[in-house]
């Protein structure tokens, strides 16, 4: 099973650390990163294999809000389905 | 991969365009449950509803976490439980509390069904069934309750539209200390659709499977954002926006239905089109007609827009599900969406008003506040000219009105949470009482005789 990760925020020094050695300690694998600096905005999006965590989809998600808050960031984490149906005919 | 516009739409409509699935109703037939006495037939009911939803609420919980978006209200609608207690109709009660245990005990929000069907005529059953309504409404928390009183292929049964007026006050009457809050939970349609998932017109139709998943999808704030970023387009070019808008929200809602029909062990039903506003500000289908250009909800114009709306979002969602049913289009409940308060509080639109968009729109005249002496037949009268529209221009219609005991115009009631608020709307003071009382049947338009 794929998720996406989204990381919004503003910009500070070691976000993509943190988020991916979460993601390395939960058994998720990254398959694709893109981020980018919108406004000064940080912007991230990952593409992850769940095929090997250790957590289910829904509490995966739940722990990435709670990270997101400690770091003062956005996170989610979100089966990549939603986007698939809702951005592809 | 994903490209980021993309995804932070997504995640913009969520956050901060109030986009949710509303609701995720497992229709469930109560049919097998009947045996000869009411006592074993409630037990039988409660039974059934308890196991058949147990899992709905974890299962809708998990989904909203998996794919990030909010499911609003987890929801139960059972076969016409008039047909259900036909031998029996002097215990519907007994129903009434089996049905509303078992919602309290799975955890749903509502339970819909406490219904009957009497567009053609009104079995001895039937009228005692619906005499029960009050006191069930009165005497439970979460049963919903529906009346279907014409269609277009029978006409309108005006012995039952005469009841309803009669039944309507005394719902509010016997929850007057709840400013007739009986009302909110009772709907009298034409034309009533049997896979509604939206309350609290919801009812299991006896043509359809043992259980069944509809999901309704909303979403006006995403439709409001979507306008407002194209202010100057003109209204073919705003009719594009709203189907692409809408096939996005609608995507979502097949993907939430087939996968929740999956993990309930459930049919997929069908995904319910529906603009659905709350009060909550942003969320509200007449500040969409308003971004369109008017002044207020209301004004000249309003109904053309509405018409546009309605008729963009089936387009879009058409394409994007594979089932399609239920009322699929824009709802107008006025004490539920911040534009339609804030409009009737300043005197901006009326119960005419709301009359005519309910022709081009779903469903009805919807969470109208009346003042507590509104008399029967005037609310029978009120009934009579929506199913009428309904009947005429084949879709349903319907209405939800509540006479609050002992406040008049000027005054307002407040349901609080998604029910929101509403001020007291003036009606007519001339008298339909002959007409009412005539009773009898309207018969079918003419080009109901398709065959």
């Amino acid at each position: 099973m794929r998720a996406v990760v989204t990381v919004i925020g503003k910009d500070k020094t070691g976000i993509i650390a943190k988020v991916s050695t979460f993601l390395s300690e939960k058994g998720v694998n990254i398959l694709d990163i893109s981020q980018t600096i919108l406004q000064e905005y940080f912007a991230m999006i990952m593409l992850v294999d769940l095929s090997n965590s250790k957590e289910k989809l829904a509490a995966l998600a739940d722990e990435c809000g709670v990270m997101g808050e400690k770091i003062g960031m956005s996170i989610h984490l979100q089966h990549e389905d939603i986007f698939n149906a809702m951005h592809s005919v | 991969m994903f490209n980021y516009s993309d995804v932070l739409e997504t995640i913009d409509m969520v956050e901060r365009e109030h986009l949710d699935i509303r609701t995720i109703t497992m229709g469930i037939s109560l049919l097998p449950c009947i045996r000869e006495s009411a006592e074993s037939t409630a037990k039988r009911v409660y039974d059934k509803v308890c196991s058949k939803a147990e899992n709905i609420v974890k299962v809708a919980d998990e989904l909203s976490k998996e794919y990030g978006i909010p499911i609003v209200n987890k929801r139960v609608s059972v076969t016409p439980v008039s047909l259900i207690c036909a031998a029996f109709p002097q215990k519907a009660p007994l129903l009434a509390k089996a049905l509303d245990d078992a919602a309290k005990v799975v955890g749903i929000d509502f339970l819909g069904g406490y219904s009957a069907l009497v567009h053609k005529g009104t079995a001895d059953y039937e009228k005692q069934f619906i005499m029960s309504i009050p006191e069930a409404l009165a005497s439970t928390q979460k049963l919903c309750s529906s009346v279907n009183i014409g269609s277009s292929k029978s006409g309108i049964n005006m012995d039952a539209v005469a009841l309803m007026g009669d039944i309507i006050r005394q719902t509010a009457s016997a929850t007057a200390d709840k400013d007739g809050f009986g009302c909110a939970k009772l709907v009298v349609f034409c034309n009533a659709v049997e896979d509604n998932p939206f309350m609290a017109g919801a009812f299991h139709g006896v043509g359809e499977g043992d259980t069944v998943i509809n999901v309704g999808v909303s979403g006006p704030g995403v439709v409001q954002h979507a306008i407002e970023a194209i202010p100057e387009a003109n209204l073919t070019d705003l009719s594009e926006m709203i189907k692409r808008t809408a096939f996005k929200i609608t995507r979502a809602g097949q993907l939430i239905a087939k996968e929740a029909a999956t993990r309930l062990n459930a049919q997929f039903g069908i995904v319910d089109l529906s603009l659905a506003p709350t009060p909550a500000r942003g969320d509200s289908v007449a500040q969409i007609l308003e971004e369109m250009g008017l002044e207020s909800v209301g004004t000249h114009g309003t109904t053309a827009c509405l018409a546009m709306l309605n008729d963009a979002v089936k387009k879009g969602g058409v394409m994007a599900s594979s089932r399609v049913g239920g009322l699929s289009g824009a709802f107008i409940p006025v004490s539920e969406d911040i534009g339609m308060i804030e409009a009737a509080e300043k005197g901006n639109i009326n119960l005419d008003k709301l009359e005519a968009m309910t022709a081009v729109c779903s469903v009805g005249l919807d969470m109208i506040a009346l003042p507590g002496d509104t008399s029967a037949a005037t609310i029978s009268a009120i009934i009579a000219d929506e199913a009428a529209i309904g009947m005429i221009n084949n879709k349903t219609t319907a209405v939800r009105v509540i006479p609050v005991p002992g406040k008049g115009v000027g005054e307002e009631v407040n349901f609080g949470g998604l029910l929101g608020r509403a001020p007291i709307m003036a009606v007519h003071n001339q008298s339909s009482n002959k007409f009412i009382a005539r009773g009898g049947l309207i018969p079918a338009p003419i080009h109901s005789n398709k065959n």
